[in-house]
């Protein structure tokens, strides 16, 4: 390629293992000044390491990172920034209590080694870099006022600040509508005409197309493919992805003559929810779709009884009942498989065996709640049955387990109480391809048994396999209602973003 | 992406335990290498000072010694395995401790044998029924008022400390019949009472946390609070629970205190809160909560308390003691904690 400048950073050969697990092989290729490239992968593919080894936050095994001809075996995070790489996380690491300019200007401040804060130099930072990115937002205001694709705009200030030469973006688009998209494809070609290289990592088909010139694909570890974007198009990249090609059957239509189980009416919480309603029947899949932040979370959360409603009513098998609580969710048959398996979902330090029988402690439990211990540990080994779940035995601590694995562990758990409602959200997420398409078998399996499921993702591609029903939801209301198969992937992604 | 998050537990390494040779198993895991440390000790100080260490009268004089710190040891390790802390364990035992001995005061020395036993039963049940008390405050300001538990039991502390000395004015109370020194001095056969009230203790906390659905609980609220939530764990009422047993523990430790010294006051055992840390540290309860057997904890009594018996025998310094005992806390912590990062990786 002769008319390719000088690459800026070149990756040669990494290799990162994990407990004997590799999650990244032989991965290698470079990233031109000005270019935008692409990282997909699916969950698991190692996207994520491949990060943290560029912004030295951990060493790699084995291989190169060379940046500017400069030959590299590792990158401490301080490194890392003085050679220019800048990640803005999912998250954005922003100090929400701080202002706008505060948290601009704050590591520069930083790097310089100023003792003392200077509120004038401060603002005139942040103004600066504000200026460089083409937007205007108050200086004074606190972060954690400002809307999510303000906080992002922030977050690409604050790498400007730096002297970013390579902006890594994690899933920067997971939380913005279409117009934020747009806007911020505007942002990455300013940013490129500055001979600044943007690394975009995401796992979301459309909107990698627009602007990426070059497109890199992580599958389990190794790069399958690396080529210019001109030459995928959306069947080709999930194909390269996934390793297979995707007909998505529609589940079989629930039947809609079945008793309605749930029913939810004008549930409203100041602030997250506006006046939601819906009902599940015996034997359905519902699925609830919307952007982070669009009140997806909140629903399961208040159906939970995690964030109780301030009004409205929840009817399940026809009697109203108050959920105030988790227990009282779980006393009327619901269980709630969380966002966030490793926080929310599991003890990650104790056994697989706690982690299924949680639920299920008092049912063992008999004279001054001592354990039927026999009887306790028969059933855990019947969940590892049925939910084939590969651990080598049920004392072994969880956290040794694959995300599928520990998906199943969740699922277990919440079977093991046998409830009339399941709501499983992002029940995929940092699950292994194979175990996905198992995960929605167990879910299709749940329903024909007359099971209610409500299934949340923000996966458009999962929500259309597996749901009867799919509702979308924006700003904390209920905005669109579809029956499954009457919507398309590309139509359904629009609605969503819209 | 999946490695692990936090190396908080327990996790030797399977294969490893498998395979390795019998040795390597016993130093491969913390108790293991405490129960080698432990036995070392012994050993060395028996080597040091033969004569003396392995008598029966310092074998007796130890037996008699270390069950009141052990008992406030075992009131800690249960608020640090919900992940929190107590720090009030001595306040609760000396204020316990007072509220029961004005009741024995008020039979006098001279009591009559049935008075005296009345007496006791009364000091004991007032004793129980103050730690539960106490214990209840705890687990609401800790429970329901959400404060961090390092500080509610700091404050909680003070204030039981202080009704101490309010009841007290300062001073010890004493004048308790003769037959309540049965408590922390008397012996059944050759094995001394407060050595059966603590085996008996620990035995049902062992059995409490390995046997039953509460036991259970405390740990996994201990290991993740949020995931107990989502789960549907009551983690209001395993936070009260905890907290009076770990009062009502500290209220018995209070007892043998008072029968062995003969008196009750305000600040006896203020040695005792620190220590009975160091213990549950040393005997490998995780300071962030849900992990820890009893047996570490028997272990690390142990040890500390042969550490200490020898080194007064061979007339080292009260101050080289504390030496001793703070480099024994770190170097247990910093190989356990080698031992965690080493499996992360």
């Amino acid at each position: 390629m002769p008319d390719v400048p000088a690459p800026f950073i070149v990756l040669d050969h990494l290799v990162k293992t994990f407990a004997g697990v590799k999650a990244l092989t032989d991965v290698g290729f470079s990233i031109a000044p000005g270019e935008v490239v692409c990282l997909a992968g699916e969950n698991g593919s190692g996207k994520s390491t491949l990060i943290k080894i560029l912004a030295g936050a951990q060493a790699p095994d084995d291989g190169t990172i060379t940046i500017d001809g400069r030959v590299h075996h590792r990158l401490g995070p301080r490194a890392a920034v003085a050679a220019g790489i800048q990640v803005i996380f999912q998250d954005f690491s922003l100090f929400p209590n701080l202002t706008v300019a505060e948290n601009i200007a704050f590591s520069t401040s930083l790097a310089a080694g100023s003792r003392w804060v200077r509120r004038g130099r401060m603002r005139e930072i942040a103004a600066a870099a504000l200026a460089r990115v083409g937007v205007t937002i108050d200086l004074d205001t606190p972060v954690e006022k400002l809307a999510v694709a303000d906080k992002q705009l922030v977050a690409i200030s604050r790498a400007l600040v730096s002297d970013a030469r390579l902006i890594i973006m994690d899933e920067p688009t997971s939380a913005l509508t279409e117009r934020e998209v747009r806007a911020l494809i505007a942002i990455i070609r300013r940013l490129k005409g500055d001979g600044v290289a943007v690394l975009f990592v995401s796992h979301k088909l459309a909107e990698i197309f627009e602007v990426c010139e070059k497109i890199v694909v992580l599958r389990n570890g190794r790069k399958v493919i690396e080529a210019p974007a001109a030459e995928f198009d959306p069947a080709t990249l999930a194909f390269h992805m996934t390793g297979r090609r995707f007909e998505p059957a529609p589940p079989t239509p629930g039947s809609t003559d079945a008793p309605p189980i749930l029913e939810a009416a004008h549930l409203t919480r100041a602030g997250q929810l506006d006046d939601v309603g819906f009902t599940l029947h015996a034997g359905e899949v519902l699925g609830i779709t919307g952007l982070l932040g669009s009140g997806r979370t909140q629903l399961a959360k208040a159906l939970f009884g995690l964030t109780p409603i301030d009004s409205g009513t929840i009817r399940i098998c026809g009697r109203d009942i108050a959920i105030r609580s988790p227990r009282a969710a779980i006393a009327a048959g619901i269980g709630y498989v969380p966002e966030d398996r490793l926080t929310e979902g599991l003890f990650l330090a104790q056994s697989i065996g706690r982690n299924i029988a949680v639920g299920r402690l008092d049912a063992h439990a008999g004279f001054a709640g001592i354990l039927d211990r026999p009887a306790y540990a028969t059933e855990i080994d019947q969940w590892l049955e049925r939910l084939r779940i590969a651990a080598p035995d049920a004392a072994t601590p969880v956290q040794s387990l694959s995300g599928g694995n520990q998906q199943r562990v969740v699922l277990a758990r919440w079977l093991a109480t046998n409830p009339k409602i399941l709501i499983l959200n992002g029940p995929t997420v940092g699950v292994d391809v194979g175990s996905k398409s198992d995960i929605h078998a167990i879910v299709a399996g749940l329903a024909a048994a007359g099971m209610g499921l409500i299934v949340i993702s923000d996966d458009v591609p999962e929500i259309l396999a597996v749901s009867h029903r799919i509702l979308v939801m924006k700003a904390g209301r209920i905005v669109d209602t579809f029956a499954g198969g009457a919507i398309g992937e590309a139509d359904l992604a629009r609605r969503l973003a819209s | 992406m999946n490695e692990p998050l936090d190396g908080a537990g327990p996790t030797p390494d399977a294969t490893l335990r498998r395979t390795a040779s019998p040795t390597f198993r016993l130093l491969a895991s913390p108790i293991g290498r405490l129960a080698v440390i432990t036995v070392l000790i012994f050993v060395a100080l028996a080597l040091l000072a033969p004569s003396r260490f392995v008598s029966v009268g310092n074998l007796t004089s130890m037996a008699f010694q270390f069950p009141e710190f052990a008992l406030l040891s075992l009131a800690m390790m249960l608020a640090m395995l919900t992940g929190g802390i107590d720090l009030s364990v001595v306040g609760i035992a000396n204020l316990s401790a007072i509220l029961a001995g004005l009741a024995l005061h008020a039979a006098g020395p001279e009591a009559s044998a049935g008075t005296a036993t009345l007496a006791i039963g009364a000091a004991i049940v007032v004793s129980l029924a103050v730690g539960a008390v106490c214990g209840v405050i705890n687990g609401l300001t800790i429970g329901r008022f959400a404060l961090p538990p390092i500080l509610a039991t700091l404050g909680s502390g003070l204030i039981y400390t202080g009704l101490g000395v309010a009841i007290t004015g300062g001073s010890a109370v004493l004048g308790f019949p003769a037959a309540f020194a049965i408590i922390g001095n008397g012996s059944l056969g050759i094995v001394p009472v407060p050595l059966i009230l603590f085996a008996v203790a620990a035995v049902g906390v062992a059995f409490l946390l390995g046997r039953t659905a509460y036991g259970i609980r405390i740990e996994l609220l201990g290991t993740n609070p949020l995931a107990s939530r989502f789960a549907g764990i009551d983690d209001f009422m395993v936070t009260v629970k905890t907290y009076v047993l770990s009062g009502m523990l500290a209220a018995l430790a209070g007892l043998v205190v008072m029968s062995r010294a003969n008196s009750a006051k305000a600040d006896y055992g203020s040695s005792y809160m620190l220590l009975s840390i160091l213990i549950c540290v040393l005997g490998g309860i995780n300071p962030n909560g849900g992990f820890g057997k009893v047996s570490g904890l028997v272990l690390a009594v142990l040890s500390l308390q042969f550490l200490s018996s020898g080194l007064n025998m061979l007339q080292v310094s009260n101050f080289a003691r504390e030496f001793i005992w703070g480099g024994l806390l770190l170097i247990v912590m910093v190989v356990n904690t080698f031992e965690l990062v080493r499996h992360r990786r």
